[in-house]
């Protein structure tokens, strides 16, 4: 089976999150970048599937110039080919061009699969999937954490996780899902896949200009710093009296 | 003017996220130039609500049938009837419901009261342009149905909303959530209908009258505020592609609390040690009427199911109490906690962010403080 995965480029945020001057970035001086995790998932089942059913994964990401690395990352994974939909350095695409942009590469393949991460991690949209499944005429399901296989590969089933309960959706191939975090859990690229991801080729293609008719971002600020000191209790058990203390006080006992 | 809310039901009847999402709506209805404000208008699947939403400032109900069970396409075409302008508008005053209790009313377009029910189908609440607004709680299904609907009418939408309010040229001036809610994002939203979905953690549910006592800014517009809401019955009319997917449950809950509506959560970390190490906390929790949660680390060493990870790429988390222990507090984890009302971090590092970060702070090993303050419940709970 044919499968796209779609990627997105954004900063690794570890510690402490600092913005750039204009509070229009995170400050990447200090930091990497990497892919969402719902998206490293994404490739990890993509490759799974192809693993077990034959035939190769495209990896695809709107961004800079520099989200070829995070392509890279992909293809030394087991992805096969890659396309980068470029963009001007700085640009943010809002999900309805991006939804668009990905529809036409999606569309150029004889793909069975779509697959995305839930929702990026940076934006947190949670609609690229969608409005991508919507312009392709696909059915789509999100959130998805298993994925099965018909037998005759018409169709598959999708499960997630819903108030604690297990439901699932049957959809016609070729579909669009998106995952989470936990449906698989990734492997380490391999040296000769790292070796062959070095050598192989990025598509490049012209991204989508911004558009209007999309959400304009105007600044971006950290959330105030939570109050106070934390209140300490004690040490070890002879905290206890303390801890039922504060458990009654709250109205948890 | 109006702003619909997708209401979501659940075992307790009314979702409280959202309660939250209406409370979110009803300021943005509050905000309309109309004499009394927007009307606020809440969409249901399935069945009317059990709790009353007239505290909530609901003035119109809208209950959808015709689907069954959940379609995330399928709710929002059902929803995108609502807004479409070709659709008749409904007479305000056709339904009254006031005295009547809203379990028993019959709500298959018969005579109510002598009142005969009008438009009972493909009702919209005011006609050709009314909708400014739809809204949603920020949930796995409030972000996906407004995707659909975003998708179905081109229109922009915007997910984890804190805060929205009218800006210049008809645009929207809202604040949301990025990355969790570890940055915010201020934004303008264009488009004649905005499409938003409230971050679960970041609003309170507040009936008007709390609301009221807490703020002087409250408009004066609450007057009719109590009335009871008007009851409209909507036929959904969706095609046959919209149902092609279509959830099943396949395995039903564990009867417990969810992680995510639980009152109380203990979690635990790397401090934790193994899978054995979480008997503890179990007991803990149990004892507490809670549920274990845990951090990523606990998952990707496979001591727990990636189902129990809180955190922004597992589940956000809204109890009276996260009782945290061996939990550093990868920024990532926080933001899947900060909605917690009540931290209580144990830790061996005093230093470690979550401790820092938390209310209260018990410095040492968990593996002595969980099993000692299980004991002292215990005793306290009696023979």
């Amino acid at each position: 089976m044919e499968i796209l995965v779609c990627v997105k480029r954004v900063p690794t945020v570890g510690g402490a999150i600092t913005l750039t001057a204009d509070r229009r970035a995170i400050d990447t001086k200090m930091s990497g970048f990497t892919i969402s995790p719902h998206e490293e998932c994404a490739v990890e089942e993509a490759v799974r599937l192809v693993e077990r059913f034959g035939g190769s994964v495209t990896v695809v990401s709107l961004g800079p110039g520099e989200a070829q690395e995070q392509l890279r990352s992909c293809l030394a994974l087991g992805a096969s080919a890659a396309v980068l939909l470029e963009t001007a350095a700085g640009a943010e695409t809002g999900p309805i061009a991006t939804a668009a942009a990905l529809s036409a590469v999606a569309a150029s393949g004889s793909f069975d699969l779509v697959l995305l991460g839930n929702e990026a991690s940076d934006t947190g949209d949670y609609q690229v999937g969608i409005r991508l499944a919507h312009l392709l005429g696909w059915p789509v399901a999100t959130g998805i954490k298993a994925i099965a296989m018909a037998d005759d590969g018409a169709s598959l089933t999708a499960a997630r996780t819903y108030r604690g309960a297990t439901e699932t959706f049957t959809l016609p191939v070729p579909c669009v899902l998106t995952v989470k975090e936990g449906i698989n859990l990734p492997r380490y690229p391999s040296l000769p896949g790292r070796l062959r991801a070095k050598r192989a080729p990025v598509t490049r293609v012209d991204g989508p200009q911004p558009a209007a008719g999309e959400i304009r971002m105007t600044s971006l600020r950290l959330p105030e710093a939570p109050k106070k000191q934390a209140t300490v209790l004690g040490h070890g058990a002879d905290a206890v009296p303390a801890l039922l203390a504060v458990l009654t006080e709250i109205g948890v006992l | 003017m109006a702003v619909y809310c997708l209401v979501e039901l659940d075992d307790a009847g009314v979702a409280d996220v959202s309660l939250r999402a209406l409370t979110f709506a009803r300021g943005l209805a509050d905000g309309l130039a109309s004499p009394a404000g927007g009307r606020l208008a809440a969409v249901l699947f399935g069945g009317p609500p059990e709790a009353d939403l007239a505290p909530y400032g609901v003035t119109d109900i809208i209950v959808m049938s015709g689907i069954d069970g959940y379609a995330p396409q399928a709710w929002a075409r059902a929803l995108a009837s609502l807004l479409d302008p070709a659709v008749p508008d409904v007479p305000l005053s056709g339904v009254p419901l006031s005295g009547v209790p809203l379990s028993g009313v019959p709500l298959s377009g018969v005579p109510l009261s002598g009142v005969p029910v009008r438009g009972v189908t493909g009702a919209s609440v005011t006609g050709a342009g009314g909708a400014v607004a739809v809204v949603a709680a920020a949930t796995d299904r409030g972000n996906e149905v407004l995707a659909h609907l975003g998708a179905i009418t081109g229109a922009p939408m915007a997910a984890n909303c804190v805060t929205v309010s009218p800006a210049a040229d008809g645009a929207w001036a809202l604040v949301r959530q990025r990355w969790a809610g570890l940055l915010l994002e201020e934004a303008l939203l264009d488009g004649s209908v905005a499409l938003l979905t409230v971050a679960t953690d970041a609003v309170s549910a507040e009936t008007q009258d709390s609301s009221a006592s807490v703020s002087a800014e409250t408009p004066a517009a609450f007057a009719s505020a109590s009335a009871a809401p008007v009851m409209h019955r909507v036929s959904a009319s969706v095609r046959e592609a919209d149902l092609v997917v279509r959830a099943v449950e396949t395995e039903s809950g564990t009867g417990g609390a969810s992680l995510a509506t639980a009152r109380v959560v203990v979690g635990g970390g790397r401090g934790v040690g193994s899978a054995a190490g979480f008997a503890p906390l179990e007991e803990l929790a149990a004892l507490l009427g809670g549920v274990v949660g845990v951090s990523r680390v606990v998952t990707s060493e496979g001591w727990r199911p990636h189902s129990m990870q809180v955190g922004q790429t597992g589940t956000k988390i809204t109890p009276d109490l996260y009782l945290a222990c061996g939990i550093s507090g990868a920024i990532q984890h926080i933001a899947g906690c900060s909605g917690a009302k009540h931290l209580i971090a144990i830790n061996k590092d005093p230093s470690a962010p979550m401790m820092t970060r938390a209310d209260y702070a018990v410095i040492g090993d968990l593996h002595e403080i969980v099993p000692a303050l299980v004991e002292a419940l215990r005793d306290r709970a009696g023979p």
